[in-house]
């Protein structure tokens, strides 16, 4: 009795409060994100390096257009378990795709003879640069919104990359009876109170909320290199992968560090309990 | 009470078993928990080591034509000056003349620079001494001197007189074009 | 450090290390031949496993301090840094927040033990006070350290909880203008709390010594409460249990690494991920989940100041509780009655928990809508709380007092070897009334 007492008291305390906490949002709705199936799921999960490269193509030729990366480097994209890591070029600065894809992109620098402010292409060595000078410029050109930076965006939204793929996919039109301002569009993923918009019955308010994004994706909107279809779905679940990948490049090292950390630990637990029963064997307790 | 029974308790070691055994698996878990300390403390070490955005800046590309015959432009590479010097005729003379002079650091002034690119002179302008930066033009020998402790070098960068033991270190670089150079 | 010393130096610089620094004579007598209970079961190997959490989260601390920047404008992106582009920073930072859960989860079942076996009662109460101390000081460094990455948490979390200061009446404010350096958490907050983390860990560890000093004096409590008679009732702490630790350390590091390899966030918030922005408060505000039954108490009290007097009396409480338990009995092995209090009492705090991590109005019971009673919805996590909270104080204000008067304990056995050395033949007396196998 007592064991269960404590074993049940330790894991509730343990598992039971973290989904709960983010559970709980006052007034707030949104609809909860479509389960998909994704290459690095699970322990041994790894990341789809053609569908990182889609992803890349979808950010760079329809989000980066608004939305920054910070916290993202051209070399990130040649790194270890990057989507253009290549085992020949170890240094991914040395990656000669990747400095192709940096040499796409124009990046402000200091010219060091005259100190003024010049385009250069840019280097594996570069941040991807900003589509705005700064959060001003970014809300006055999106109607008051601020398009946010998508480095952690995987990490930073219960659901991650199910939530970024639910929502680049779910616009819908507005049900009868909700009348948005000019600019907002309705998305059920999107978190939101859409109480104060809507017109039909009180009891029916439609889940999710109003968002200053307009439909990013069309079908066909981006043609992958490698000729993979590009319907709306795909290219929302390509850059949902690439977004994920981005919130935590050291993902794959991590899980492989882990199922080795995890099997060591076992066995070590194994030896330590012989250990433990050969030193208590005579001992009555 | 606890006085009296200090060390108390039956002896682990007395045993019916194989001893061989007993000390094996004691032994194993005494050298898996080594391990343990061992596998996390190589991660703990290498987080000192420079880190993806530090080594990513550790190869830059200059452009030589920045570079006025007669002088030197001063660039930082791995966080420590990197001297261009454009060097003329008579300096390029001068460093050739004393090739087999009495060197500390013997070293022909061909070794210093790129094949066919005798004009320039890229070196790490870091006193071989401790680590102070010398003056450019300074001293007998109308190299550099060392600010710090008088160390004089030649126009080719090699110690000539003071206490620093080598040579101005050349660094790692290549030319990219006739007037382009990637160092590191 | 307390008794007779078994230390016998054997060589000639052990002579003479012993008459001058007896360091290791030390070391001997309380880790190697200190006389240790030989029934404790493992919910004593928790001491042992939270000694290990401190050092872990001290030197993954010292480690990411080499990188961490506190300043409002690089602090986010700096841990950021130790993720990305420092060398095993993510293996590092992942071990560091996931071990505060970790450490909290221990420190919990430790002082759950405590409670149920009465390990607090005379001669152990300075023990359990300095227990309490570490807790405290445990909470602070958490609220501290989880401010440091900056994130829309760390930031409101923060407001929040320094908030709660301006309640104490006319020098509340001052007080926090002063806890802040300015007019709101910003650079100079971020820069002290920066510093006070750092700090408060290394007092942890003189408490902890002085924790470890106050438990090698009457030495450990023991499942059956009834204190060491002969040495036929301990075994020496080497090898008994320096290996029995060593085993349930090696169990709790596979929990504690399952969390840091694969699921790293879980015990996090995700909008942490986003970096603090003074001017938008997420929609909900939930400290960590170790903090969440304190927070509840909070809660449950719709006046500010006395909400602040809640939850810091919830805290107080556990002081004095040596002086509030009237039971000459310990463990609760032997009185039924204590015992089914005493699950309820865990079950008030899990209670608490959830009711932390849910927002005041929203319903117990999705679909029932309840009714108005007093200020809020009875079926709501206020009313939840409260009741929960209620149950929290009158577990240590009614019921231990009345129950230690009142109940009537199974019989106690004379000593720890009476039903040790029966087991599990026909135990005589109150062996019979604890099922549960021991080690």
């Amino acid at each position: 009795m007592l064991r269960k007492g404590f074993a049940v008291a330790a894991l509730g305390l343990a598992v039971l409060a973290a989904p709960l906490a983010g559970t709980a949002v006052a007034a707030t709705t949104q609809a909860e994100p479509t389960e998909q199936a994704w290459s690095f799921d699970g322990p041994f999960g790894k990341f789809d390096k053609e569908q990182l490269q889609r992803g890349y193509k979808v950010y760079r030729e329809v989000c980066s257009a608004c939305h920054s990366m910070n916290l993202m480097y051209f070399r990130n994209l040649g790194q270890k378990g990057g989507p253009f890591y290549d085992p020949k070029y170890p240094n991914p600065n040395d990656n000669p795709v990747v400095k192709s894809l940096a040499h796409d992109i124009q990046v402000k620098d200091v010219d060091t003879d005259t100190g003024d402010v010049v385009s250069r292409p840019a280097t594996p060595a570069d941040k991807f640069p900003a589509p705005f000078a700064n959060e001003y410029a970014a809300r006055a050109s999106n109607g008051g919104a601020l398009p946010p930076d998508l480095s952690d965006m995987a990490k930073a939204r219960e659901g991650g990359p199910n939530y970024i793929y639910s929502l680049l996919s779910g616009f819908k039109q507005p049900p009868a009876g909700l009348k948005l301002d000019p600019g907002k569009y309705y998305n059920p993923w999107f978190p939101g109170d859409l109480t104060g918009s809507w017109h039909g019955a009180k009891d029916k308010v439609p889940e999710g909320g109003a968002i200053g994004m307009p439909p990013p994706l069309t079908d066909g909107k981006v043609t992958f290199d490698d000729g993979h279809p590009s319907k709306i779905k795909d290219e929302a679940r390509d850059v949902a992968a690439f977004l994920t990948w981005a919130a935590e490049p050291k993902m794959e090292e991590r899980k492989s560090f882990g199922v080795g950390a995890l099997i060591y630990l076992l066995i070590f637990s194994i030896l330590l309990w012989f250990s433990y029963k050969k030193i208590w064997k005579n001992v009555a307790h | 009470m606890v006085d009296t029974v200090a060390g108390a308790g039956p002896d682990p070691h007395v045993s019916g078993d194989d001893p061989n055994r007993r000390d094996f698996i004691h032994i194993a878990a005494g050298v898996a928990a080594l391990g343990v300390v061992g596998g996390l403390a190589w991660p703990f070490i290498d987080q000192m080591n420079p880190a993806g955005d530090t080594l990513a800046l550790a190869s830059i590309e200059f452009d030589l034509s920045k570079v006025v015959q007669g002088q030197q432009v001063v660039v930082k590479w791995r966080g420590k000056p990197l001297f261009v010097r454009y060097r003329t005729p008579a300096e390029i003379a001068a460093a050739i003349k004393d090739d087999h002079a009495d060197l500390r650091d013997p070293q022909t002034d061909e070794a210093r620079h790129k094949p066919g690119k005798a004009q320039y002179l890229v070196l790490i302008g870091v006193c071989t001494h401790l680590g102070c930066v010398p003056t450019f033009g300074g001293g007998d020998y109308g190299g550099w001197l060392c600010p710090c402790h008088g160390s004089v070098y030649d126009t080719s960068g090699r110690i000539r007189r003071g206490p620093a033991p080598k040579n101005l270190e050349v660094p790692d670089y290549s030319f990219l074009s006739d007037t382009k150079i990637k160092v590191g | 450090m307390s008794g007779h010393s078994t230390y016998e130096p054997k060589t000639g610089f052990e002579r003479w290390l012993d008459s001058r620094l007896p360091i290791l004579r030390f070391a001997q007598d309380t880790m190697v031949s200190f006389p240790t209970p030989k029934n404790l079961n493992y919910w004593w190997t928790f001491g042992g496993i939270l000694a290990m959490m401190l050092g872990i989260q001290i030197v993954t601390g010292i480690i990411l301090a080499m990188h961490y920047v506190p300043h409002v404008d690089y602090a986010f992106n700096s841990v950021e840094r130790i993720m990305r582009d420092v060398n095993y920073g993510w293996l590092v930072r992942y071990t560091h927040a996931n071990g505060a859960s970790m450490f909290f989860l221990a420190v919990y079942v430790h002082m759950f033990r405590n409670l149920y076996y009465g390990s607090y009662k005379a001669p152990r109460e300075v023990l359990w006070i300095l227990g309490c101390i570490i807790y405290i000081l445990m909470m602070g460094t958490a609220f501290f350290g989880y401010v440091l990455p900056w994130g829309q948490m760390s930031f409101h979390g923060a407001v929040v909880i320094t908030n709660l200061i301006g309640a104490i009446p006319l020098v509340g404010p001052s007080i926090t203008t002063w806890l802040w350096g300015g007019f709101a958490v910003d650079d100079p907050t971020l820069n002290r709390f920066f510093s006070l983390h750092y700090l408060l860990p290394f007092v942890i560890a003189g408490v902890v010594g002085l924790h470890i000093w106050a438990l090698h004096v009457p030495g450990n409590n023991n499942p059956t409460g009834v204190e060491v008679k002969s040495k036929e009732d301990t075994v020496p702490f080497h090898p008994y249990y320096t290996v029995k630790d060593g085993f349930a350390i090696s169990v709790f590091l596979i929990l504690y690494a399952s969390f840091v390899f694969f699921m790293p966030n879980v015990l996090g918030d995700a909008i942490n991920y986003v970096q603090a922005n003074p001017l938008q408060t997420p929609l909900h505000i939930v400290p960590e989940w170790y903090l969440l039954p304190f927070y509840a108490i909070l809660r449950a009290v719709p006046n500010k100041l006395m909400g602040v007097v809640a939850m810091g009396g919830a805290l107080i409480t556990l002081f004095v509780l040596p002086w509030l338990d009237t039971s000459k009995v310990k463990s609760m092995r032997y009185r039924p009655t204590a015992r089914l209090y005493f699950f309820i009492f865990i079950l008030a705090c899990l209670v608490l928990g959830v009711c932390g991590a849910h927002a005041p109005d929203d319903l117990v019971i999705p679909g029932f809508s309840g009714l108005q009673f007093l200020d809020a919805n009875i079926n709501s996590y206020v009313w939840l709380s409260r009741i929960g909270a209620l149950y929290y104080f009158a577990y240590f204000y009614v019921i231990t007092p009345l129950l230690g008067l009142t109940e009537t304990p199974l019989p106690v056995p004379d000593s720890i070897s009476t039903p040790v050395l029966s087991h599990p033949a026909s135990a005589p007396t109150g062996a019979a009334a604890s099922p549960e196998k021991r080690g």
